[in-house]
């Protein structure tokens, strides 16, 4: 439902609130449950006396640094890229454009794991674009932090693209008829009608995309493999920690926890406010 | 996007109710079946544990450590051509990784680790008695068959640039090539560290890294794929592999009778055709 819409409901005619129907509210509820439950179990479960001691290995902050910082690249890159391609998608009419919207789309219901694989097989050593970066210019991608990034990048910039494009296809068209007969080019419209228009969707996508890549695990240890600092991202620190120090996997979970939601609870107001528009 | 005041119309009018109903239907079947679903999962295998006196049967679920793939692979085999009726589930991972699931409560029967240390901890936990060690293992260089970067020793290994991926400290393979390295007083810089030794096989395979630490098993499992580099005897280390039965193992009759089999002559002769050494 698009924002214009719920506006052309008067106050009389909103439907009445009512008790909220059962059959909502239980399933509702078990979802809440669902959803928290595994929360609170870490939140329980989590090694609060020795917490001081584990957060003060250098090993925790050298892998919330560089998942920090790779998210952060991997979405600046979808946005470089990710914008573009979402106008392109909404606005451009050439043959194939339904393929190419399904392609783009695509790593959404890969299986991340797969996604490694498959930039092994394009950026490795031996991949069909990788064995050339290493000929020419001695460059090689994988189990490097550039490796992190673009694994990231492949798996979170759909979102990013898919949420922009979105709200092109639903932005109102004729603000932009309208800077075309002020005598505005495409590029001029682009930038000073249209993007305006669909910034707060292109801020949803951001964050999106952004808690993709920071959650990132499979295409990144397939891809970029594991070493502490260099490529051993948060997920993957937690992931190896669990298989010899679980209380230590418990902190790193924490601590991932404890970051993404002091960044979603800053950026919530204007995701709240710009949810329901895309 | 406007209103659509006549299908919302229609759509209250007539079947407003069959809908909710079939969904609640629907919910309630799911519900169940995840209900089903769980309480199966908790016992899995446990309705194997009624065998007939004398006889095995069901299911056996073996946690191996992961260079034990092949070799159990084909003993997994032999073991349920002589059991008709029995059929033999693998878990292969990190020794490791497996005696944190083991201790997180996983439903297994057997325990097969690549060190004694691993092994240990799980009996200290009270997860398994009396381990047998029923094979060693020691490590071999692996390098893509080409071998890129002309490697011909441990001591290449510490060469800046070389690329090598070693699998990580808390795995047997990792502690045993920390061993290797100290020995020959070198540091190595891997470029990764594996989780275990086949994701060490497996970056040699794509020929992303100049050479990995893994053991003589993997890389005769490999076979062509991959090019060993034999470490000398008095340079090299070796690990051992210890087996038990789990004290909670929902299939006792059966996990014991494996452990018998990976002991037997029979089993013997697969480890040894696949590089292990005898204890």
């Amino acid at each position: 439902m698009s924002t214009a819409t719920r506006d052309q409901l008067s106050p009389a005619t909103r439907p009445r609130r009512g008790r909220p129907p059962w059959p909502l509210v239980v399933p509702a509820a078990i979802a809440v449950g669902f959803l928290l439950v595994p929360l609170v179990g870490l939140l329980v479960r989590a090694p609060w006396r020795s917490l001081p001691s584990q957060l003060s290995d250098p090993l925790v902050w050298e892998a919330l640094r560089l998942s920090l910082v790779t998210a952060s690249l991997a979405t600046g890159i979808s946005l470089l890229v990710g914008v573009p391609l979402a106008w392109v998608l909404a606005r451009a009419r050439f043959p194939g454009l339904a393929l190419l919207r399904a392609l783009v789309t695509l790593p959404l219901v890969l299986p991340p794991v797969v996604g490694g694989v498959a930039l092994l097989l394009a950026f490795g050593r031996r991949g069909i674009v990788g064995r050339y970066l290493d000929a020419w210019f001695g460059v090689t991608i994988p189990f490097t932090t550039s490796a992190v990034v673009l694994a990231e990048t492949f798996v979170a910039l759909p979102f990013l693209v898919i949420a922009v494009a979105g709200a092109l296809r639903a932005a109102d068209p004729r603000y932009e008829e309208v800077s075309a007969s002020l005598g505005a080019d495409r590029w001029t419209t682009f930038r000073r009608v249209t993007l305006p228009l669909v910034a707060p969707s292109v801020l949803a996508g951001s964050v999106l995309c952004w808690a993709r890549a920071i959650g990132e695990f499979g295409a990144t240890i397939t891809f970029a493999g594991n070493f502490p600092g260099r490529t051993q991202t948060m997920p993957i620190a937690v992931y190896l920690a669990l298989e010899s120090d679980p209380e230590a996997a418990v902190t790193l979970s924490l601590v991932l926890l404890a970051v993404s939601v002091l960044i979603l609870v800053s950026l919530r107001d204007r995701i709240v406010h710009t949810g329901t528009g895309t | 996007m406007t209103l659509d005041i006549v299908r919302v119309h229609r759509a209250v009018r007539s079947g407003s109710s069959s809908l909710p109903r079939s969904f609640l239907a629907a919910s309630a079947i799911v519900a169940l079946t995840a209900l089903a679903g769980c309480t199966d999962a908790g016992g899995a295998g446990t309705s194997a544990g009624s065998s007939a006196p004398g006889g095995i049967s069901g299911t056996v679920t073996v946690f191996a450590a992961a260079s034990l793939t092949e070799s159990f692979g084909k003993l997994g085999e032999q073991f349920e051509a002589a059991h008709p009726g029995v059929s033999v589930r693998f878990n292969f991972a990190a020794s490791s990784a497996l005696a944190q699931s083991i201790a997180q409560g996983a439903p297994a029967d057997v325990f097969a680790s690549a060190s004694t240390k691993t092994m240990d901890s799980v009996v200290t936990a009270g997860d398994a008695v009396e381990p047998k060690t029923f094979a060693e293992n020691e490590m071999e260089i692996a390098v893509p068959p080409d071998n890129p970067a002309g490697v011909t020793g441990v001591a290449d290994l510490a060469r800046p640039g070389l690329k090598v991926a070693v699998c990580q400290q808390q795995v047997p393979c990792g502690s045993t090539a920390q061993q290797i390295f100290d020995k020959a007083r070198i540091t190595v810089r891997p470029a990764t560290l594996g989780p275990d030794v086949k994701a060490v096989l497996t970056a040699v395979q794509l020929g992303e890294v100049d050479a990995g630490v893994v053991y003589r098993t993997d890389v005769r499992a490999a076979g062509p794929e991959v090019k060993g580099i034999e470490i000398p005897a008095g340079r090299n280390a070796s690990t051992a592999y210890p087996i038990a039965t789990l004290s909670k193992a929902p299939n006792a009759a059966a996990a014991r009778a494996f452990v018998d089999h990976v002991l037997s002559a029979d089993g013997t002769n697969v480890l040894t055709e696949a590089g292990f050494a005898s204890p």
